[in-house]
């Protein structure tokens, strides 16, 4: 599957031009090593003071009954092109180091990992909002669907409100 | 105008189609006309773009709006509101 590793230079003006913006996203079918990929952000941040992560899982039941799989469909090119997108704006509006996003598709059991969103920082405020806004994006604007597979037959996860609610919260002025 | 549309999650599988050629008579170029124009293929189609479920639209990889258009040759996808993370 494609992976995308680029580097930029910050676009704000207090950014130094000397501290290019580290770039991984990926979509995959394979799990992923939560462990060594911090390690390799980190190795690729070296100046990082702060180091945040999000791993999110697939849970072993629904409101519907007992999960036994869950099927995760995506439009490739688009995916892609949504993730990095999300990605970039996070570095636009945070003085970002690094930020390392994976997202699965395909079949999963319950207890797998879907999703890893991790930023560094020099500090720790921008790593953890950073962290927080890309999850709330990529929960409303990247094009996953979530099938549900167990006890109780088969059916499509619906979007839920308050996740567009919770996007709608970074639009807000501070 | 020939574009190619594609199809996907609980769409798709109302439709049973993941992705189709067609040629559009003239007038429709936009997400919203296009809707119209495939809601006249029966009632399955009808019930999808005119019933209670949100069909999101992308023309070639972006999210658009009803309003947005397309030209020739472009890629125009229908699926419901993203579920992913």
């Amino acid at each position: 599957m494609k992976t995308t590793k680029w580097r930029f230079f910050h676009l704000l003006p207090e950014a130094k031009l000397s501290e290019p913006v580290y770039l991984n996203v990926s979509v995959q079918p394979e799990d992923f090593d939560t462990g060594h990929e911090l390690k390799q952000l980190k190795a690729a941040t070296p100046q990082a003071g702060a180091l945040v992560n999000f791993v999110g899982l697939v849970r072993e039941a629904s409101a519907s009954g007992h999960l036994s799989e869950m099927v995760i469909e995506h439009y490739p090119g688009m995916t892609e092109k949504a993730l990095q997108k999300i990605a970039l704006q996070a570095t636009e509006r945070w003085p970002l180091l690094g930020v390392r996003m994976i997202h699965r598709v395909g079949t999963l059991t319950a207890q797998s990992q879907i999703v890893l969103v991790a930023t560094t920082s020099l500090h720790r405020q921008a790593a953890f909002e950073a962290c927080a806004f890309m999850m709330d994006y990529l929960k409303t604007e990247a094009p996953f669907w979530k099938k549900e597979i167990g006890d109780f037959g088969e059916h499509w996860v619906e979007a839920r409100a308050s996740d567009e609610q919770a996007k709608q919260q970074w639009k807000q002025p501070k | 105008m020939k574009i190619t549309i594609l199809y996907f999650a609980r769409i798709k599988e109302v439709v049973n189609y993941s992705s189709e050629d067609v040629d559009l008579p003239e007038g429709v170029e936009t997400i919203v006309a296009l809707k119209s124009w495939l809601s006249g293929r029966g009632d399955t189609w009808q019930k999808l773009f005119s019933g209670g479920g949100v069909v999101r639209a992308a023309i070639n990889h972006e999210l658009v709006d009803d309003m947005a258009t397309f030209d020739e040759d472009d890629e125009v996808a229908f699926f419901p509101p993203v579920t992913g993370g």
